[in-house]
């Protein structure tokens, strides 16, 4: 029965091995040369393999008739031996090597003395070669197909994230030249072409076009950007022609900072590959040293105790499976390819995560703590309401404004913005500024009084409170009260979304600090569904009250804190996981946070804790698979139930499910 | 000084090995394997040559895992 099978299993390895080579390795970059070079010891070994199980042992006998007696098992062996040699020869020299270099215990010595002892075994009952040669032959097939696997994924992944521009057009004597995007210096001009990427950061002379940055976003909407815009490398330009003239060197670009952060971000090993590898070290050594203890203890125990034969042979060959299960290919491959292919989705998506580490930390996030304007809200003040008023809303916006037009404060800038139109200065004229109060000024010869309660208290003009939140702006026209304006913030769109996406993946506490008055923020939190805020903060004391929140939380709960980077960087540095948005061509913001969101969507802080918890998930069950595949059949090995196939399997089988498991990080893009 | 180099390793537990003889060499402060990107990243002690330290890695890896290759 089991005869049947390898046979079948041998046949299938020669076609497939057979259709690879033709089909496979005629295409360029598909295989390299030595994959294919194995490829052919794998096609040529199980051949002849098949050919010598199909004549069988007695075939051979017929020969002891013809030369003398014994030719036919010397010549088995020798056929055998020539097979084994085939496939295994490289793994011979490199064992040698290995004990010469006083390194004993790597694969390629358990792999040798594993099947070395099956020949040996083989060759003193006359037996099965096949044992010893098929363990080889599946063993370099695994091998084979963790490169080949290996080096495809790591290619096709480095391909998503490859937004590296080739050359940067520059214009010569009225032709356009391709140079090196490093040799072009700060301050030249550069063109891009449709379909060409923008090699460098820089600002439009000439030229408009849409401009599609879902490389660097994952945003899949193209934006407008014409003449005076600036433009950051890495967006492909769609449509029209561009003459920018760069900011910056493309060393300094932001092309060149996410491809160096993302590059070097799985060297930041996380605690699971730490533990890997620490394991690997000892796991090898533990299962040779057990192996060897399988071969002489039971059989002495026998001898000397028990009265019964020795059965040296039976107990050899259990250890020998041993030594084939021993290999920790399979925990020490799957790891970190699990880790970058989920930084490589995720960067896909436009979530930048500088280390495995953090995307680790990430999956255990359970609070997260928001700063507020910029991040849940625009950050751009505008008119929000009128309350009170009786000269009509434009009127009142106009002599706001024209009082205002001074002031280079963000509510006066508001104001003007909602009037609309350039304001006509020589309308206006005795422009009072009171510093912290507000201005006051004649416009058409018209007493204007535009502040807050301080004005109105300090010019003696009653005045009615206001009941929403936001920046209140007091009018008095002619020392009489005329209504206030209401300035305040507007909550992005997705935000209220965004928050209760994060509770739906397991967020327990989500936290707002603010700047901003009590009431504003009050008012902002309770529109979200936000569990706790701390209003009227200093920069300072938004890093206190993040410690003060890492003080209460569990030790194994993290907290991420979210901040649009501008000025925030002590605070993302003093989180567990600080996490920065609309970082694109924010350099500061890149450099202080663990993870950048290239834009300013909310929504993709609840996708990059969903992107962690699957990734780790996956982590977690290769580790598990592997490890129960392993022990369970070195504990049928050691009583005898698990031959070597089996164990070959444990090895290989598991090793290449693995793979295929990590490669699944990648497809985050429906999370 | 920290410098980064490129490299051929077939198998990750390999590449775990090549940074562990890499961090032993002397003249090597700290190095970091990257399997995925086929990188190794060494900072060099202060006043060290690196180009001869590189020498001494690049022997001291051929050791653990003939297969390597560092791109010097």
């Amino acid at each position: 029965m089991q005869g049947l099978v390898i046979i079948v299993l041998l046949a299938a390895v020669v076609l497939t091995a057979g259709f690879l080579l033709l089909f496979l390795g005629g295409r360029r970059g598909d295989m390299s040369g030595k994959q294919r070079k194995m490829m052919s010891r794998i096609f040529l070994s199980a051949l002849i393999l098949l050919g010598l199980e199909l004549a069988s042992a007695e075939s051979f006998d017929l020969f002891d008739g013809l030369l003398f007696q014994g030719a036919g098992r010397g010549l088995r062996f020798v056929c055998y031996l020539a097979d084994y040699l085939i496939i295994g020869y490289d793994i011979l020299k490199k064992a040698a090597k290995g004990i010469k270099n006083g390194r004993v215990f790597d694969e390629n010595f358990l792999m040798a003395a594993a099947t070395i002892g099956a020949m040996a075994l083989a060759i003193y009952e006359n037996g099965e070669y096949l044992e010893a040669i098929a363990v080889m032959l599946f063993y370099q097939i695994g091998e084979w197909f963790q490169g080949y696997a290996v080096g495809k994924s790591r290619r096709n992944i480095s391909a998503l994230m490859d937004i590296r521009p080739d050359y940067a057009n520059i214009e010569k004597n009225g032709r356009l030249e391709r140079v090196d995007p490093d040799e072009v210096e700060a301050g030249s001009v550069i063109v891009v072409q449709p379909g060409e990427k923008v090699p460098i950061d820089g600002v439009i002379l000439e030229g408009n076009s849409s401009l599609n940055t879902s490389a660097l976003t994952g945003e899949s909407l193209p934006r407008e950007a014409g003449a005076g815009d600036e433009v950051i490398s890495g967006c492909i330009c769609m449509s029209g022609v561009l003459k920018i003239r760069t900011t910056k060197e493309f060393g300094e670009s932001t092309v060149s900072k996410i491809l160096d952060l993302v590059e070097n971000a799985s060297s930041r090993k996380s605690r699971s590959e730490d533990f890997i590898s620490k394991f690997a070290k000892i796991y090898t050594p533990a299962v040779c040293y057990g192996a060897l203890a399988l071969a002489i203890l039971p059989p002495l125990v026998r001898m000397l105790f028990m009265g019964l034969g020795a059965q040296w042979n039976v107990w050899i060959y259990r250890a020998l499976t041993f030594l084939v299960i021993s290999c920790p290919c399979a925990l020490v491959i799957s790891i970190p390819l699990s880790f970058f292919a989920g930084i490589g989705g995720a960067s896909q998506q436009g979530i930048l995560i500088k280390g495995s580490n953090y995307l680790e930390l990430l999956s255990k996030t359970r609070t997260v703590v928001f700063d507020k304007t910029g991040t849940l809200t625009q950050g751009v003040f505008e008119v929000n309401g009128i309350h009170h008023n009786e000269i009509g809303d434009a009127k009142l916006i106009e002599y706001a404004a024209l009082a205002e037009s001074a002031s280079s404060h963000p509510v006066g800038r508001s104001l003007l913005r909602a009037y609309g139109r350039e304001p006509d200065r020589s309308r206006v004229s005795d422009i009072r500024e009171i510093s912290g109060n507000g201005v006051t000024a004649k416009v058409d010869g018209i007493e204007i009084a535009a502040g807050n309660d301080k004005l109105m208290k300090h010019l003696g003009i009653p005045y009615v409170d206001c009941h929403t939140a936001g920046t209140i702006v007091h009018m008095a026209v002619n020392g009489a009260y005329a209504g206030h304006i209401v300035i305040s913030d507007i909550i992005k769109p997705h935000s209220k979304a965004a928050v209760s996406a994060l509770k739906s993946s397991g967020v327990a506490k989500t936290v707002m600090l603010t700047g901003d008055s009590q009431k504003a923020a009050e008012q902002a939190a309770f529109a979200l569904g936000i569990d706790e805020v701390y209003s009227e903060l200093l920069p300072a004391d938004k890093v206190e009250k993040v410690e003060a929140l890492l003080g209460r939380k569990p030790e194994k709960d993290k907290l991420a804190f979210v901040g649009d980077g501008i000025n925030d960087a002590p605070v993302l540095s003093r989180a567990d996981i600080g996490i920065a948005m609309g970082a694109m061509g924010s350099d500061a913001a890149i450099e202080a946070a663990d993870i950048v969101l290239m834009d300013d969507d909310p929504m993709k802080i609840s996708k990059a804790i969903r992107i962690s918890r699957k990734c780790l998930r996956i982590v977690y069950e290769n580790i598990v698979l592997a490890l129960a595949v392993k022990f369970v059949c070195l504990a049928l090995g050691a009583v005898g139930i698990a031959n070597m196939y089996l164990a070959i399997f444990a090895d290989v089988g598991v090793m290449i499910l693995a793979v295929l498991n990590a490669i699944r990080c990648l497809f985050v893009k429906k999370l | 000084m920290k410098k980064t180099y490129k490299i051929e390793v077939d198998c990750a537990n390999c590449a775990n090995l090549m940074e562990d003889a890499a961090r032993k060499t002397d003249g090597v402060a700290s190095a970091v394997v990257n399997f995925m990107t086929q990188k190794m990243s060494v900072e060099f002690v202060e006043g060290q040559n690196p180009q001869s330290v590189m020498e001494a890695v690049r022997k001291a890896c051929k050791k653990v895992e003939p297969d390597c290759e560092i791109a010097l």
